[in-house]
């Protein structure tokens, strides 16, 4: 036997050997092997949905159709927070394996978690891939887990991520890469061709002039890469390069043609792509081929813009224009009716004075073909067809249409038969409407008369009022948790007045339960809780017609006796364990192991105007959509397939009044913060005046957590290093509002137009979150600067991957909303930037954040939870309240 | 993979300096040994298992209640000239002897089935014909890729953890009682086959070496594939990652049937080429009776072809098969290999 036989000798070429039930050698005849991406829940909104409802029957087809449009390699992918992502990799790969069309591909594991990776390598008979590991958590981490991918045998796809953050360079890309192949092949035993570089592939044409070089620093790494690793191979997420035109199909897939033209001859041979969904580069329109050439190519200054002008004509097929036009010809009911669903207010004045031409009486336009496209609306809303904005933009037009009637008439002095009258108003403390707007809104679309009290509105005003215009509904709503109390307050007044009218209550921090057990008890006629706008229509109609009221109140009531019988018999199920005990079983880190970091900038920081352009990037858009009561996760949510077109047409009108916002500095956005030396004592935190740390300036209050459970009994105290260890530390306070001129803003919109108004209110909310974030990373990067090198994109920052953290009293690390004075008063924040509190705690303007920061590695949020008396109690005691006054702060969270 | 000595590194050379003189003999099926002894159940549970119910057929047991004829079993093969001698622990693991409700002797039955291997190898070695120990980790009675409940397809009766646990006491047991290889065998579902790498390669990173490992995979039937589905390619690839120092198919087909899949597995390999075929495919009793000349005229094609550097035989194979199989093969060369690169690469 010899070396030099032929056949087996050891120079023979290097491929990658995959498998699946078949094997997959990338030889270089391949070219390019196709990585299917649809089953991935963070690129395919569908499968995302078909794995959260657990209907994996379907996603199993969805991999089947991978494979038979010709994916080479499918990428599995579950990272989704709201799933347990390791069972659901299981149980994909496992039915998976039990399909032949398929298991014959091999599987790449995509996750950012490792022990998902780990899960779906254990579920693999034949060779697949990671995707990935990186060098982001350090040599040690990264050598450990490619040691334990050579366990299991499986191909790496490594990031160009190093412990400075993610490259978006060549140079960078390169580097981290290198790195990650020397350490892989002299330390963790891998061949080179096991290894697949992804050096990350970015957006363009985002508008961000740093943006517009992405592409081509992945084609000039790449060309790197493949000189100097020709055994390596070279991939990337591809469609993440055209997330700027989402929606636009036609456009992105050219781009992708186009981006994966060029780098494969720059040799990339692998690539996450659509495999149903490739356009042939040379069948791209000329036109738009070279639109999009100079975009990827980054090849002139004006690409993105030329680009976006010219997507709108590629959108579709083609042939919408004409289309959209062809409905003018219709008649003036049928013209009515399209403006209304669709909501376009163009026409709608001269359409409804054609149609009160056509018509006997102005009422009879209301009544006829206006009411009947409201209608029609509703009916779409009540069957999900139509989502909140949407009906939102047709009660628009129809408020236009009718707003031309109303001379006509008051000649005719006849008034239209309303369905109902529902008198709605935010409770006294509370300042908060986005929520009551809307359910307004939507309520009026559907013919009900509404009597808007505004906000902060005494029991007996709603009372008065009520009585006076003869409602027959009244709607209470509210955010914080104050106003829970509140609305057991009006409740009882509307007792005690003998009032028979029934109560609708909603509202973020409501809920059936709390409805249940707190406000129906203590009043006679039906109390409702409605968990949203889409369900407020059919409440109010129920509950004022005089047919079907009382059966439906009878129902609610039992279904509420019922539900206390059943909270009662489940309330001792969990016991708590005593305050002594949970706070023997503190977190206690060893402070003298890990010593506090001094801030750079100790002492106030106030910032009167904070460019509102810099916040715009911060901005978490998905709570934006769940305020418009649209469910999903941005940025899937715009490609969803139930409301993706909703969403973006929300998204879109939200970016333009954004712009105006911006550009037009609508909006103030003011921060005021402070960085003190403290100490824990006990569950408080003791805030000091000076480094002396001899005269305490506030004792914030904590609360600690007392479900019986393995890992730590957590209070925020825990965070902060106790006066006994002598060792010194640090917290700190912050209140910001992006609220600033919002009611000249708003005064200013255009009248009638609730849209408008919501839109402002919502925008201006998410400005505020935007800049508690930004003024957070301040903090940690320079006041500070405990994480002086910290480079995070938005991702990580929604995702909160920094270190540290910034609770907020109301919130569940620290339920107490009445702590919020304490940082009200040592900050000055109604002298400084003008914030002040309502007597429930609410914050003004509403747009506005407020809390603590702590600094300590391992701080974490948590959820305090249900408390003991006994922390009751104690609670009172160091707050120097009564205890019935404690138990009225601490509501929600006892028993 | 982690960087590890050789537990034995002249024992290792031993073996690969026979290995590149000739093709090396792997002994006959013990199954087939063990039924001609025609054992009842008190032969089975001695006195030790006396008072046990049911351990007829558990012939893994019989290397703690009947070892002489065990270690006598293994003689005979040494006899006819056997170089690799497998141990008696085919269903030696805590997945199959729980069917006997005995998992808790998997430790013992593995060390003191290695143990009387490696006597018998002890007789027989010399300085020119060194016989070695090879520790067998069966499949199991249960697959990780395979649904037991066709209505289910996603249900498992049996998980990579379960098995590497299984697999991790298995071959300490093998590698405490002296083993000099291990192999893994009869594959039906790679996915086994894989948590026992990780078990195996975990064994050895504790210990702080490592032994030569084969491995040997089923091809079950004409569709020329494993039972989980695989190509005899794919299954390659899939295990390629342990650095085997052999792979190769063993049992469910006779010679004449295997050898299409031996040679596309030697088309592919990078390591050396292992087989050992059934006597025949089972006659209408379901026993294995193909006569050893015909066997071994089947397997002188494999040789002169030079499709393998290991031939043995698995069921229905007894010491008159595997002799006329070693005279067959003797006049030819081992299937060329790069021995030097394979034998750093498995060290590596």
């Amino acid at each position: 036997m010899n070396d030099t036989s032929t056949g087996h000798s050891n120079d023979k070429p290097r491929y990658t050997r995959l498998s699946g039930l078949e094997p997959l050698v990338i030889t270089p005849e391949l070219n390019f092997v196709n990585v299917g991406e649809r089953t991935n829940v963070t690129g395919s909104a569908r499968f995302k949905r078909l794995i959260m409802d657990g209907r994996f029957d379907e996603a199993v087809e969805v991999a089947l159709q991978q494979v038979e449009n010709g994916a080479q390699i499918i990428d599995v992918n579950m990272d989704e927070g709201l799933l347990d992502s390791e069972e659901a990799m299981v149980t994909f790969l496992n039915l998976i394996a039990g399909e032949p069309d398929i298991a014959r591909v091999p599987v790449m594991v995509d996750s950012s978690k490792f022990s998902v990776i780990e899960a779906g390598l254990r579920c693999l008979q034949g060779k697949g891939v990671v995707n990935s590991i990186s060098l982001k958590e350090g040599e040690e981490a990264f050598l450990e887990q490619a040691r334990r991918i050579q366990l299991y045998g499986a191909a790496v796809v490594v990031m160009a991520f190093d412990e400075k953050g993610q490259a978006d360079n060549a140079e960078h890309m390169v580097h981290c890469l290198e790195r990650a192949y020397t350490l892989l092949t002299e330390q963790a035993g891998f061949e080179p061709e096991d290894i697949i570089f992804d050096p990350n592939i970015f957006p363009v044409a985002t508008g961000m002039d740093e943006h517009n070089n992405y592409s081509m620093e992945f084609i000039n790494a790449t060309r790197e890469l493949k000189k100097r690793f020709p055994h390596c191979h070279v991939s990337g997420g591809v469609s993440n390069m055209s997330f700027s035109f989402r929606g636009n199909t036609v456009v992105r897939e050219a781009m992708h043609s186009v981006f994966l033209y060029h780098a494969t001859k720059a040799g990339m041979d692998m690539g996450i792509v659509n495999a149903g969904q490739l356009e042939v580069y040379d069948d791209i329109d000329p036109e738009l081929r070279e639109l999009v050439e100079d975009v990827v190519l980054n090849r002139r200054d004006d690409a993105t813009e030329r680009l976006l002008d010219a997507a709108d004509r590629y959108k579709g097929d083609g042939k919408k224009q004409e289309k959209d036009e062809a409905w003018r010809e219709k008649p003036v009911a049928e013209r009515l009716k399209y403006s209304l669903v669709k909501g376009i207010d163009k026409y709608v004045v001269e359409d409804t004075e054609e149609a009160r031409q056509d018509y006997p009486t102005s009422l009879e336009v209301i009544e006829g073909p206006l009411m009947d496209g409201m209608n029609y609306v509703g009916d779409l809303f009540g069957d999900g067809r139509m989502f909140l904005p949407q009906v939102v933009k047709s009660a628009r037009v129809m408020k236009k249409a009718v707003a031309h009637l109303i001379p006509y008439l008051e000649k005719e002095k006849k008034k239209g038969e309303k369905k109902g009258k529902v008198l709605m108003a935010t409770v006294k403390g509370d300042v908060h409407d986005i929520g009551k707007n809307i359910v307004g809104v939507v309520l009026a679309c559907n013919g009900f008369d509404i009597l808007d009290l505004g906000v902060m509105v005494p029991t007996e005003k709603i009372l008065d009022e009520a009585r006076k215009a003869d409602v027959d509904v009244i709607g209470l709503s509210g955010l914080i948790t104050p106003s829970l109390d509140e609305m057991v307050s009006v409740a009882e007044a509307m007792t005690k007045a003998q009032f028979e009218l029934p109560l609708m209550i909603g509202g973020a921090t409501t809920s059936r339960a709390h409805t249940a057990l707190r406000i129906d008890p203590c009043y006679d006629s039906p109390v409702v809780w409605v968990k949203d706008a889409s369900r407020s229509v059919d409440v109010a109609r129920k509950l004022s017609s005089k047919v079907n009221r009382a059966a439906y109140a009878e129902k609610i009531k039992a279904d509420y006796a019922e539900y206390r019988e059943r909270a009662a018999t489940k309330k001792n199920r969990k016991p708590l364990i005593s305050l002594e005990n949970a706070r023997a079983n503190a977190f206690r880190p060893d402070w003298q192991a890990q010593q506090p970091d001094e801030p750079l900038k100790p002492g106030l920081h106030v910032i009167d105007s904070w460019p509102l352009n810099d916040l715009v990037q911060y901005i978490d858009w998905t709570p934006f959509f769940r305020t418009w009561e649209l469910a999903g996760r941005y940025p899937d949510i715009l490609d969803d397939e139930k409301v993706g077109e909703a969403a973006s047409s929300l998204f879109k009108d939200a970016q333009e009044m954004l712009k105006r916002i911006v550009d037009e500095k609508w909006l103030t956005a003011s921060a005021v913060c402070a960085l003190l030396p403290a100490a824990a004592e006990g569950d408080d935190v003791l805030l000091y005046k000076d480094e002396s740390r001899d005269e305490v300036l506030e004792r914030l209050v904590c609360l600690r957590q007392q479900a019986d459970k393995s890992s730590e009994n957590l209070c925020l105290s825990d965070f902060v290093a106790p006066v006994d260890s002598g060792v010194p530390d640090w917290a700190g306070l912050f209140a910001v509002t992006a609220g600033g001129g919002i009611e000249e803003a708003a005064a200013a919109l255009p009248e009638n137009d609730d849209y408008a108004d919501i839109m402002l209110k919502s925008l201006a909310d998410r400005l505020a979150e935007a800049l508690a974030e930004a003024l957070h990373r301040k903090v940690r990067r320079e006041l500070w600067g405990y994480s002086a090198d910290e480079a995070l994109d938005n991702d990580s920052l929604v995702a909160e991957k920094y270190r540290g953290i910034r609770p907020a009293p109301g919130y569940p690390a620290c339920p107490d909303h009445s702590e919020k004075e304490k940082i009200f008063k040592l900050l000055d924040a109604p002298g400084r930037i003008g914030m002040t509190l309502t007597e429930s705690f609410a914050m003004l303007p509403t747009a506005a954040v407020s809390g603590y920061y702590f600094g300590h590695p391992d701080s974490k949020y948590f959820v305090v939870g249900k408390l003991g008396r006994d922390q009751v109690e104690d609670f009172a005691k160091r707050k120097g309240i009564s205890v019935e006054q404690a138990e009225k702060f601490l509501r929600p969270n006892i028993g | 993979m982690k960087s590890l000595k050789w537990h034995d590194p002249e024992r290792v050379d031993q073996l690969f300096h026979a290995l590149d003189q000739r093709i090396l003999l792997l002994d006959g099926a013990m199954g087939t040994m063990i039924q001609q002894a025609k054992l009842s159940e008190a032969d089975y549970a001695g006195s030790r298992f006396a008072d046990h119910a049911d351990l007829k057929g558990n012939n893994d047991l019989l290397t703690l209640t009947r070892p002489e004829l065990v270690t006598d079993i293994h003689r005979e093969f040494l006899k006819v000239g056997c170089d690799l001698i497998e141990t008696n622990t085919f269903n030696a693991n805590r997945i199959s002897q729980s069917d006997y409700k005995l998992e808790e002797l998997s430790e013992e039955l593995n060390r003191e089935a290695a143990k009387l291997a490696s006597t018998a190898c002890t007789e027989y070695s010399t300085d020119d014909k060194p016989r070695f120990v090879v520790g067998v980790l069966g499949p199991t009675s249960r697959t990780a890729s395979i649904s037991p409940d066709v209505s289910n397809p996603g249900y498992r009766n049996v998980d990579f953890a379960g098995l590497v646990d299984a697999y991790r006491e298995a071959t300490r047991g093998l590698l405490d009682g002296g083993s000099d290889l291990l192999m893994i065998e009869t594959v039906f579902d790679t996915l086994n086959a894989k948590a026992t790498i990780f078990a195996v390669e975990q064994e050895f990173e504790r210990r702080g070496e490592r032994w030569p490992l084969l491995i040997s995979g089923t091809i079950t039937d004409a569709s020329g594939r494993t039972l989980s589905g695989q190509t005899p390619e794919a299954f390659y690839y899939s295990v390629a990652h342990a650095r085997p120092l052999a792979v190769g198919f063993n049992c469910a087909l006779g010679a004449e049937q295997l050898k299409a899949h031996v040679k596309s597995l030697s088309q592919v390999a990078d390591c050396l080429v292992t087989a050992h075929p059934n006597a025949g495919l089972p006659n209408e009793f379901g026993e294995y009776d193909e006569s050893p000349e015909i066997m071994a005229r089947t397997i002188k094609t494999y040789a002169e072809d030079r499709l393998i550097n290991i031939i043995g035989g698995c069921c229905g194979t007894t010491p008159a098969h595997l002799e006329a199989i070693g005279a067959a093969v003797s006049e030819f060369q081992p299937r060329p290999s790069p021995m030097k690169a394979i034998k750093e690469r498995s060290a590596a």
